[in-house]
């Protein structure tokens, strides 16, 4: 028979509702990148939860796997792809919404009072002879004898997703790369030849040498070639205008 | 029963003429009136071969049988399709075939002109097959076979013309009158299966000895209705002046002597009925009444030649179907009446025809007169007909009239003497309206049109003419030497028990009759042929003439009484069929669109939709795990 | 205390992770929420392991942590081909199926 012992309740009743929280944050957050570490901090509490449940080999999984790999590349992509387009919360499709709250407190309730109800014929056992022999051990004892087919195929899943992965990012180009000589007949053949000598090097317009403060162009107009995209995007872009001298003192003085 | 092969030989031979030449086409447009009327000469002449072999016979085998084939055999209701020639089908046979075959060669020259004569032909040929099938049936549903055949071809005859909406009218009008009276033979027959049991005329004559009244009534009232409708009889009688929008020989053949009289053959044939039901031989006697004065009032009227001939032709068959309920001691007259009217009818028809053709087709009499002079052939043979119809001895109708207004008086008490007088008056009306007609056309000024040549007829067109005027001057005669037609018919319509109480002598009513035809003629000539008559009917007439012009207001009668409800009904039976079943059915489709637009609404195209519906299927599966695991 | 109580737990994070599906537009973030399901079913798996008393929970927890990892690769880099060619990472553009 299984008994629970404090240490465990405690872990449990501190850590359970601390999920819920965080994974209702990770829906309702505007930035993606938050909901990332949200979800983030979900698998760490889940890894906790298998390993206080006699499942150590699939916490410290859980932790190497979900939180170090799967994340990672979640943030790698959230990067690449979704800084800019950050979700405003207005619902564009009409009814959305009260169905989403709707069903989820009906699919929520339905669950935990079928959870509720449901018995299993037998207390609970716990994991000791199980475990018997080391967690490690006893996983290894049922996946290569029981589960062994279905851990070849896994693993020819595995080798298929790479693959799969590499053939979509393969970017295949379709016009030729256009060699130096292209470039500068391009350059100069051009609708103006105002780029013709090439683009003024980084800081030739700069009012200040920080990141996000833009260059101006010769009209006073902030030059948008000048700041990073992804800068302006999240509005981290700052004015000019606060740093500009309020008046130029244009005399020359000798230095003695 | 001596049964033969060669009756259906009678009808077989116009049905198959009528078939060849509507299935040839065009290419017998040539040869096919000469072929049909060939056919019919034929079958004439298997009758007359019949007859002489019946008179050869004795009196109790006179009447053969053949059998073609069992037709319906369903648990106890068996009926063959048989034929039966007996003294009563003899006379109609010799009737249909030798007036119709006079009328086929009348008919070629009539309708020489006329581009679609051979399907004419065939219709005629149609017709007199339909007609021999149903005198010759051994059953009542042998007869209503023909019965309905010989309502399609009126129909098909009437509106031969169909080019005219008129024409096409009148004879929708003459089908859909004739139907009301159909559904009396099949209530009749109907009756007569579920009582007695079988429909033959031996089968219900035998069992007419043991049926309850009630039932035999029944049949006797349901005949009558069917004898109505075909034989234009109070009150289906609105169709005839109608009908006489088809060529004047089809007005010859079908509605003067024979299709009409087809009623008088149903009660006569059905003579044991209606002798075993008085209720209902009554109600005989009183539509005939009605008919032989509606149809004289009517006929007094009537300017157009052939309609004033229609009436008096209801008027006589009137006569006839009167004569039938009186009893045995009429069914005999009844027969001889109609088969002189045959002869001086379809003899004064043949002549109007001719009177048209030589005028142009004009019909109005008003537009007639002093035709004597330029058709002496055709006033000889009308005139012979119309001195027959008066009654003038020794002509056939003196014979044949006076025996009916004289069986009439003898049928006893009051019910007697109003049927005799009925008749006399009848008479007397009778003789002015055929001398107004007379008068009109052939004795008083010229009133034509301009450019009206009128001339005498072909040979092929007065030549039947002629040989109908021959039988109306001696038929009558003969068919009462020695009670020869009495007589003859007798096995078949029973005795007259002879002896009883006469209430006048033959030899008074005789002469009643004739100061009734004298008074009648004077009228008529005073009125038209010794003053001016009017070459537009006057407007300002009697009430009377506005009535009888009307026809007595039988038309807007039938229209207030049964047409327009009739149309409503239908109206509102179109109306539920387009809002209710259309309603319904277009409902159905609107609805499966209506759903379908409905339904496309989920078609979002957002993926997140989807989910929310994924999300709510798995939400609708776990409740119901939820309400089956409580 | 019970432990079927890890159970509510994974309900509740079930539910969750399939509202953020319907609700959320950035497609990044919809992966996200599906990832948030796949863990809580194998919490779900882990805890009837212990209530059972074999590791036939686990070893499937396992199995579904291979194959979710396996998906999000293959998925984010469908997201990010997308993302080349329509510049845009929301879920709601492609909606060319629409009636």
């Amino acid at each position: 028979m299984l008994t629970i012992h404090t240490p465990e309740a405690v872990m449990f009743w501190v850590l359970a509702p601390v999920a819920v929280l965080a994974s209702l944050g990770m829906l309702l957050v505007k930035k993606a990148v938050h909901s990332a570490l949200l979800l983030a901090w979900v698998m760490i509490t889940l890894a906790i939860f298998y390993i206080a449940q006699d499942a150590l080999f699939l916490g410290i999984v859980q932790i190497v796997v979900y939180t170090g790999a799967v994340m990672m590349l979640f943030l790698f992509i959230l990067m690449l792809v979704g800084v800019d387009a950050s979700d405003s919360l207005t619902e564009t499709i009409p009814g959305l919404r009260p169905i989403a709250i709707t069903a989820a407190v009906g699919f929520g309730g339905l669950l935990v009072s079928l959870i509720g109800r449901a018995t299993l014929g037998h207390g609970a056992v716990g994991l000791e002879t199980a475990n018997g022999a080391g967690n490690v051990q006893a996983l290894a004892q049922l996946l290569f004898s029981t589960y062994v087919w279905p851990f070849e195929v896994v693993s020819a899943l595995l080798i298929t997703a790479a693959l799969g992965a590499m053939v979509l990012a393969h970017h295949q180009r379709t016009v030729a790369r256009p060699t130096q000589r292209e470039q500068a007949i391009a350059r100069f053949r051009g609708a103006s030849l105002g780029s013709a000598a090439g683009l003024p090097n980084p800081g030739v317009f700069a009012r200040h040498n920080a990141v996000d403060v833009p260059a101006l162009l010769p009209d006073g107009s902030a030059a948008p070639n000048s700041i990073s995209a992804t800068l302006k995007a999240r509005g981290d872009m700052l004015e000019s205008a606060q740093f500009e001298l309020g008046e130029v003192d244009n005399t020359v003085t000798e230095e003695k | 029963m001596v049964t033969s092969t060669s009756l259906v030989y009678l009808i077989a031979l116009p049905l198959f003429g009528s078939a060849i030449l509507l299935l040839a086409g065009r290419r017998s447009d040539k040869w096919g009136h000469l072929l049909a009327t060939a056919l019919s000469a034929s079958s004439f002449a298997v009758g007359l071969y019949q007859l002489s072999q019946m008179l050869a016979r004795p009196t109790e085998e006179r009447a053969i049988t053949q059998k073609l084939f069992s037709w319906i055999n369903v648990g106890t209701f068996n009926v063959d399709a048989g034929l039966l020639l007996d003294q009563l089908s003899i006379c109609f046979v010799l009737l249909i075939t030798g007036v119709g075959t006079l009328i086929h060669i009348y008919s070629i020259s009539y309708m020489s002109h006329d581009e679609n004569r051979r399907r004419f032909f065939a219709y005629l040929n149609l017709f007199i097959a339909a007609m021999l099938l149903l005198v010759l049936g051994n059953s009542y549903l042998n007869l209503y076979v023909g019965w309905e055949g010989v309502g399609l071809a009126s129909y098909l005859l009437i509106g031969f013309w169909n080019q005219k909406p008129a024409y096409a009218t009148a004879s929708k009008k003459a089908f859909v009158m004739n139907r009301i009276g159909d559904m009396g033979l099949s209530f009749a027959i109907m009756i007569a299966f579920a009582t007695l049991g079988t429909v033959s005329f031996s089968g219900v004559q035998e069992a007419s000895h043991t049926a309850s009244k009630a039932a035999l009534t029944a049949i006797g009232i349901m005949l009558l209705v069917a004898a109505t409708g075909k034989s234009a009889q109070f009150p289906l009688q609105a169709w005839l002046g109608d009908a006489m929008a088809g060529p004047t020989p089809v007005s010859a053949l079908i509605h003067a002597a024979t299709m009409v009289t087809a009623g008088v053959y149903l009660i006569v044939r059905s003579n044991f009925i209606f002798d075993a039901a008085p209720t209902a031989q009554l109600l005989v006697v009183i539509v005939g009444a009605i008919t032989l004065m509606f149809g004289a009032l009517v006929g007094t009227a009537k300017d157009d030649i052939k309609k004033a001939l229609a009436a008096s032709t209801m008027s006589q068959i009137g006569y006839m179907i009167l004569g039938a309920g009186l009893g045995p001691a009429g069914y005999a007259f009844a027969i001889m009446h109609l088969l002189t009217h045959g002869f001086f009818k379809a003899g004064m028809f043949l002549g109007a025809g001719s009177v048209m053709h030589g005028m142009n087709d004009q019909v109005d009499m008003r537009r007639y007169g002093a035709l004597r002079k330029f058709m002496p052939i055709t006033f000889a043979t009308f005139g012979l007909g119309y001195l027959a119809i008066i009654g003038v001895p020794p002509f056939a109708g003196f014979y044949s009239k006076d025996a009916i207004i004289e069986t009439a008086f003898n049928a006893g008490g009051l019910k007697g003497i109003l049927l005799g007088s009925t008749a006399l008056l009848g008479a007397a009306i009778t003789a002015f309206y055929m001398t107004r007609v007379m008068v009109l056309t052939f004795t008083s000024k010229e009133r034509w049109e301009d450019d009206q040549h009128p001339h005498e007829s072909p040979l092929l067109m007065w030549l039947p003419m002629a040989v109908l005027a021959i039988g109306s001057v001696t038929t009558g005669f003969l068919f009462t030497r020695g009670h020869a037609l009495v007589n003859w018919l007798s096995p078949v319509v029973g005795e007259h028990a002879e002896g009883e109480k006469v209430l006048l002598q033959p030899a008074v009513v005789s002469g009643l009759a004739l100061v009734a035809v004298i008074i009648g003629v004077a009228i008529a000539i005073s009125k038209y042929q010794l003053s001016d008559v009017d070459s537009v009917a006057p407007q300002n007439v009697s009430l009377f003439t506005e009535f009888a012009r009307k026809d007595l207001m039988q038309d807007s009668l039938n229209e207030a009484l049964f047409m327009r409800p009739g149309q409503a009904l239908t109206a509102l039976l179109v109306k539920g069929d387009d809002k209710v079943i259309d309603g319904a059915v277009r409902g159905i489709a609107a609805t499966a669109l209506g759903t379908g637009s409905t339904l496309r609404k989920t078609q979002t195209g957002f993926a997140r939709s989807y989910a929310a519906l994924i999300l709510i299927g798995a939400i609708v599966l776990i409740a119901a795990i939820w309400v089956v695991t409580q | 205390m019970n432990p079927y109580n890890y159970l509510y737990v994974a309900g509740l994070l079930f539910t969750i992770g399939a509202v953020g599906v319907v609700v959320r537009r950035n497609a990044i973030v919809v992966f996200m929420c599906v990832e948030l399901m796949l863990n809580a079913a194998n919490l779900t798996l882990v805890t009837f392991a212990r209530i059972n008393g074999t590791l036939d929970g686990q070893v499937v927890a396992f199995f579904t942590m291979v194959v979710a990892a396996c998906e999000v690769v293959v998925g984010l880099a469908i997201i990010v081909t997308i993302y080349r060619s329509r510049r845009s990472a929301s879920v709601d553009d492609a909606s060319l199926l629409k009636r």
